[in-house]
């Protein structure tokens, strides 16, 4: 007999006010599996993790989590998972040794139990020696790995994670997404929102992108990165004016697409196998020399600014301000 | 699943970071020693009036003790978003909300004997029917905890809860026969009165301390368990309606 999806998700809705946030998407994510949901801010991540854990109603449409109905018995549902919310939310007051017992004693892990995992976590998350000070104390890198740590301290078979590396330092986050890899590795499905597409690139078997409360495309890393497949992409490095340079080539080689980068970096893209040598030439009787020739590899941004038509960098900065400025 | 360890541990919890931390100790202490120290200088009567203000002293205390703490603990783990990982718990909400108002009952309980152990050294309380007096004042405490609860979810913000609070605190205070005797309230103010489940738990206390209620107290004890189950019915479905959005 065939295991029943992870999650299961059909004609899922749900409006606020007079605000359609989610309207009625269908997904499945298979267990075991590390699926990304990608979208800029209001495009429906938080409210859909927020009706798959419970925390939010949906008006219509189905949940099912390792086959239970979530609207039948929610409680059984929630057994099954581990939750870390797009904001740090332990307890300030209590050390961290004391959060990751506490939440463990919310999903009935006996005394002894609890403790041996709470010091495994802290050891694996390179907190032990901050175990024992309060969480209010932490920095910001500190309490995220924390805040992970106690949604999986009860060893869930589903882990929801909601933008888990967004606002903290490079390090943290970089220590974060092994940790994530790892324990997908250890059989744990993993959904995981996030705003950072190379994060998502990265670590996710199947990627989901959500605009307006409707997913506009679901497919693995790889099949989404076919579509830049038979594009060729190279980018020169020139000492100045690539605006200008840019306009000139496009209009003289009409069949090449050209973008301006930068001041100094112009990026031309064709169908055909970029000819090098004659832009070089081209660019060089302008007055400006090319310090570099690469060829660029597409990216999984581009296959998101293509399918979904939003520009990843003013999505990522708008969510930073956002996190900065205490919102989400 | 063990529910019993999901209880206990919130209810460990709530003690230790909220209500046996030293302002809230000092507050348990010192407020009902205010009140007392207060209504002694008013009633000129000497040590024979402690009986006589007992009972009010403890409901202040237990009234103020568990409405304030509740509310304010509530809506402070609402705002933080730490009380979203109790409702991601595998417990049915009775049970979750039964643990986080505990706390505030035993704190609002441990409030009525403060004035009680100090009565005990300044006035004979051997008339004292401590029979029905014990429940009542659980009964009382559990009313107050789930009005604080109820206030709870009704305000998002901490001084939201303070002030409404004090919106259904005071009136109850002068309106439950405490001070006053409710045959001697505006005869337009007396139905209110009855609305209240201070009331008939001040029936009580007077009927126990001085042998002065005006109820049986079987209907006082009734109504008290009709008050309680109904302030957290309520409460309970304007958590589903309000925070299960």
């Amino acid at each position: 007999m065939t295991r029943p999806p992870a999650i299961q998700v059909r004609r899922l809705a749900k409006c606020f006010d007079e605000v359609q946030a989610v309207v009625g998407i269908d997904f499945d994510v298979r267990e075991g599996e590390l699926f990304g949901f990608l979208g800029p801010n209001g495009a429906g991540k938080t409210t859909t993790i927020n009706m798959l854990t419970g925390l939010v109603r949906p008006d219509s449409g189905t949940i099912r989590i390792a086959g239970i109905d979530c609207s039948n018995d929610p409680k059984a549902a929630q057994h099954l998972m581990g939750v870390v919310s797009d904001e740090s939310n332990l307890y300030p007051e209590l050390t961290g040794f004391e959060n990751l017992g506490f939440c463990g004693a919310l999903y009935g892990m006996d005394k002894p139990d609890r403790e041996a995992r709470a010091r495994e976590l802290l050891d694996r998350f390179g907190l032990a020696d901050a175990g024992g000070r309060k969480f209010a104390g932490y920095s910001r890198g500190m309490k995220r790995k924390l805040t992970i740590a106690a949604g999986i301290i009860h060893r869930p078979r589903i882990l929801f994670l909601d933008e888990p590396t967004t606002g903290i330092d490079v390090a943290s986050a970089r220590q974060i997404r092994q940790l994530i890899a790892h324990l997908n590795a250890g059989d744990t499905t993993v959904f995981l929102t996030t705003h950072y597409i190379e994060e998502a690139e990265r670590l996710c078997d199947r990627i989901g992108f959500i605009v307006k409360g409707r997913i506009v495309r679901i497919d693995t890393v790889e099949d989404l990165m076919r579509r830049t497949e038979g594009r060729h992409v190279v980018e020169f490095a020139v000492t100045r004016g690539a605006p200008t340079l840019c306009e000139a080539i496009l209009e003289t080689f009409p069949d090449l697409q050209c973008e301006a980068v930068s001041d100094g970096a112009v990026r031309v893209e064709s169908s055909e196998p970029v000819r090098i040598g004659p832009l070089v030439r081209f660019i060089e009787d302008r007055d400006a020399e090319v310090s570099e020739a690469r060829k660029v590899r597409p990216s999984l941004e581009e296959v998101f600014v293509k399918v979904t038509g939003i520009e990843a960098t003013a999505m990522k900065q708008e969510k930073e301000k956002g996190k900065m400025g205490g919102g989400a | 699943m063990k529910r019993w360890i999901v209880f206990w541990n919130i209810l460990a919890k709530d003690m230790r970071t909220y209500y046996l931390k030293p302002p809230n100790i000092s507050w348990g202490i010192v407020f009902p020693l205010a009140w007392t120290a207060m209504f002694f200088i008013r009633s000129g009567s000497g040590l024979d009036s402690i009986p006589a203000m007992l009972p009010g002293v403890m409901a202040v205390s237990v009234l103020f003790g568990t409405t304030s703490m509740l509310a304010v603990t509530v809506t402070f783990e609402k705002k933080g978003r730490s009380f979203e990982r109790l409702l991601l718990a595998p417990i049915p909400l009775e049970l979750l909300m039964l643990a986080k108002t505990s706390g505030a009952i035993l704190f609002g309980v441990a409030n009525a004997f403060v004035p009680v152990l100090m009565a005990m050294f300044l006035a004979d309380l051997s008339g004292v029917a401590w029979g029905p007096l014990v429940p009542a004042i659980i009964l009382i405490a559990v009313s107050s905890t789930f009005l604080g609860l109820f206030i709870a979810v009704s305000v998002s913000e901490v001084f939201e809860a303070q002030t409404f609070s004090n919106f259904f605190r005071f009136p109850m205070l002068f309106l439950c026969g405490l001070f006053f005797p409710i045959e001697k309230l505006p005869v337009f103010l007396r139905p209110l009165s009855y609305i209240l489940p201070l009331t008939y738990g001040a029936d009580v206390l007077h009927a126990s301390i001085r042998n002065a209620g005006r109820m049986p107290l079987a209907l006082d004890f009734i109504l008290l368990v009709v008050f309680c189950a109904a302030l957290f019915t309520v409460s309970l479905r304007n958590i589903r309606r309000k925070w299960i959005t």
